[in-house]
């Protein structure tokens, strides 16, 4: 096993080779991991380098989701979205988050397929919910929702609750969606 | 391709479509949620069922659906088969039958309503899923928990454990033909129940934890109960060995099949005990103590087969550092409270808000809209703990309010469900059953 480091230090390695397309979020509070932001241009590159520098050597990509800052209240948070990637060591046992913005009018971010396996069903399930793409990706199918599922519904703008099964696949019935109360067959028996 | 077997969400023939790159971006312009033409991407499917006359197997293969209805799936889950006689030649998967939106739902609850849901996601442990979640929010308000909290919490997950590894093995048993091997793990699971009947008030679903500790201390007779129960315990081990390490028919249906190797282990996302039985030593337990198992005397151990038996083996082996720790830790069970001391966080006793005007304000903060716990905004946290089937973290991101902004779950099952179509192409039907057993592959956790 060899020696783990801090997010810090890993931070402080990933900026000297990326610079100012790296900036970092220190979330408030003791003991709070800090995370690195580092631009969707250089996601790919930064992926790709974490993986295989010698001393970080991130072979374990844990999760990829994203994060809707919809209704989030800060003003240093420009894009609507963000990707976040869990990446993690077996060799060094040490961990890091990297995130990305993506912005809203053009929602795409670079898949990471290539380097981890892991990455086609965790995107799938990002894309499924919020809708962006991970360009690369070869199976970007629904994977929770049905196929013919409008929306996406962790999108901050999408209801908790709906009219149900009839409001969202209108496709199914033969006269539209059902609009006032309880249908009247049956009535008569 | 005929018009009713056409994949699902490709256009319709010589419609006029924008080409793939731009036609999503066009829509996310329009607005996607309420577009109700946009159905997701669908660009080269990896398999979908094509007619007969178009494989390259002479028309004589035929496609199967094992699920998502299917005694050997044990949940709703749907694999695809495309068969040729009883040999596998492709696969593919859907899930999302039991998709509850649990993530949604975090974000209109509060952060002690919550630990309800978590039960719901790996019924079979409910319990690591409760303590993985309190201690994500402890990490959250940065809240620490008392002792002898600790202590129970690591004793009742290790049994859920227990119950989820014997009822993980007795199934594959019951899938390769062993079927009193389900009946005995099922009523040594029913003795866990008993127990967590007993600390906990119900069986299945747990909802024992709260942030800051548990919701209270266990009963009088909470230590001979515990000490039976592990004596039993490795008495039944012992025969589940006996019953099925070395015993032929058995073997020949496990041993070489769903073969997973350690680099593609890491590569594919795997945790837990599958990971352990490709030859990697990656314990959550071990690599990130939490709740005091530094303290305990364990092995991670590891297999080096990487198939089927392996991680049958594994899974025996397992239980036996289970009971290690469990005998470990009911001898240093402290003294003291079970919740932590502070009122921002956990109720006040009933008993003090009928007679105390403090404790009753702090039970109203509590409950009230608007009011609760409330973590800084702008913190998040990934925090992860080893659940039965590998690595379960959640991803909290809190914007200051009672409920949280953002909860992801890493559920460990849906890396593992992702495998199993590389793992089966090529193999019987019969062997495919035995793969998808010893992936334990939870349904309520895998669509959340």
């Amino acid at each position: 096993m060899g020696t783990s480091l801090t997010p810090e230090q890993i931070t402080e390695r990933l900026s000297e080779q990326f610079g100012d397309e790296l900036s970092v979020h220190l979330p408030p509070g003791k003991s709070a991991a800090q995370v690195a932001i580092v631009s969707r241009e250089s996601l790919e590159d930064a992926l790709r380098f974490l993986q295989s520098e010698a001393g970080l050597e991130f072979d374990f990509l844990v999760d990829v989701t994203a994060v809707d800052y919809l209704h989030f209240d800060d003003p240093s948070i420009q894009e609507r979205f963000a990707a976040v990637y869990q990446l993690y060591s077996t060799i060094h046992n040490h961990r890091f988050t990297l995130k990305t913005p993506v912005p809203e009018d053009d929602a795409w971010v670079p898949s990471a397929v290539e380097l981890w396996g892991s990455a086609l069903w965790a995107e799938r399930e990002a894309h499924d919910m919020y809708g962006i793409r991970f360009k690369g990706n070869p199976d970007m199918r629904r994977l929770l929702m049905p196929e013919d599922f409008p929306g996406f519904p962790l999108r901050k703008d999408y209801p908790l609750r709906g009219r149900g099964e009839r409001d969202a696949f209108p496709q199914y019935l033969d006269s539209g969606p059902i609009s006032g109360g309880a249908g009247k067959e049956g009535g008569g028996g | 391709m005929s018009e009713k077997r056409k994949a699902p969400g490709m256009p319709a023939d010589g419609a006029e479509q924008s080409p793939p790159e731009t036609l999503g971006l066009e829509l996310l312009r329009k607005g996607l949620a309420a577009d109700p033409e946009y159905r997701g991407e669908h660009p080269e499917p990896r398999f979908f069922i094509t007619d007969e006359a178009e494989d390259d197997f002479g028309g004589k293969t035929m496609t199967l659906n094992l699920g998502p209805q299917h005694p050997a799936t044990h949940g709703t889950l749907r694999v695809i088969l495309k068969v040729r006689g009883e040999k596998i030649v492709a696969a593919d998967t859907e899930i999302g039958f039991l998709h509850t939106g649990f993530e949604k739902l975090s974000e209109h609850m509060s952060y002690q309503q919550w630990v309800t849901v978590t039960d719901r996601m790996n019924y079979m442990s409910a319990m690591n899923n409760n303590v993985g979640y309190a201690i994500a929010c402890e990490e959250l308000l940065g809240v620490e928990v008392p002792r002898r909290a600790q202590v129970i919490r690591v004793i009742l997950s290790e049994f859920s454990r227990l119950a989820d590894h014997i009822v993980c093995n007795g199934l594959a048993g019951m899938d390769v033909g062993a079927f009193s091997l389900m009946f005995w793990a099922f009523e040594r699971r029913e003795k866990v129940y008993d127990l967590m009947e007993a600390v906990t008030g119900t069986r299945l679903t747990t909802s024992y934890t709260r942030i800051g500790g548990v919701f209270r201390d266990v009963p009088a007779d909470f230590d001979p109960m515990v000490k039976n129960l592990v004596t039993e315990f490795r008495r039944f081990l012992e025969e589940m060995r006996s019953m099925t390490l070395g015993n032929r028919i058995f073997e020949d249906r496990m041993r070489g099949v769903g073969i997973i190797s350690s680099a593609d282990a890491v590569n594919w996302g795997l945790t837990g005990p599958i990971l352990r039985a490709s030859g990697i030593a990656y314990d959550v337990r071990k690599a990130r103590p939490y709740s005091g198992y530094e303290r305990y005397d364990f092995e991670v151990p590891t297999q080096e087969g990487g198939d089927s038996y392996s991680r049958f083996v594994q899974r025996l082996e397992e239980c036996e550092q289970s009971l290690d720790i469990i005998s470990q830790a009911i001898e240093d069970l402290p003294e003291g409270p079970v919740l932590s001391e502070d009122k921002k966080i956990s109720l006040p006793e009933k008993d003090e808000v009928h007679q105390n005007i403090e404790s009753l304000i702090h039970h109203f903060k509590q409950i009230m809209f608007g009011h609760g716990i409330l973590p800084e905004r702008g913190r998040e946290v990934y925090s992860s703990t080893e659940s039965p089937n590998g690595e379960l973290g959640f991803y909290m991101v809190s914007d200051g309010e009672m409920n949280s902004y953002k909860t992801r779950v890493r559920p460990p099952s849906i890396f593992h469900f992702a495998v199993l179509p590389k793992l089966i192409e090529g193999l019987m039907i019969s062997d495919a059953v035995a793969v998808l057993a010893t992936l334990n592959v939870i349904a309520g956790e895998l669509d959340r």
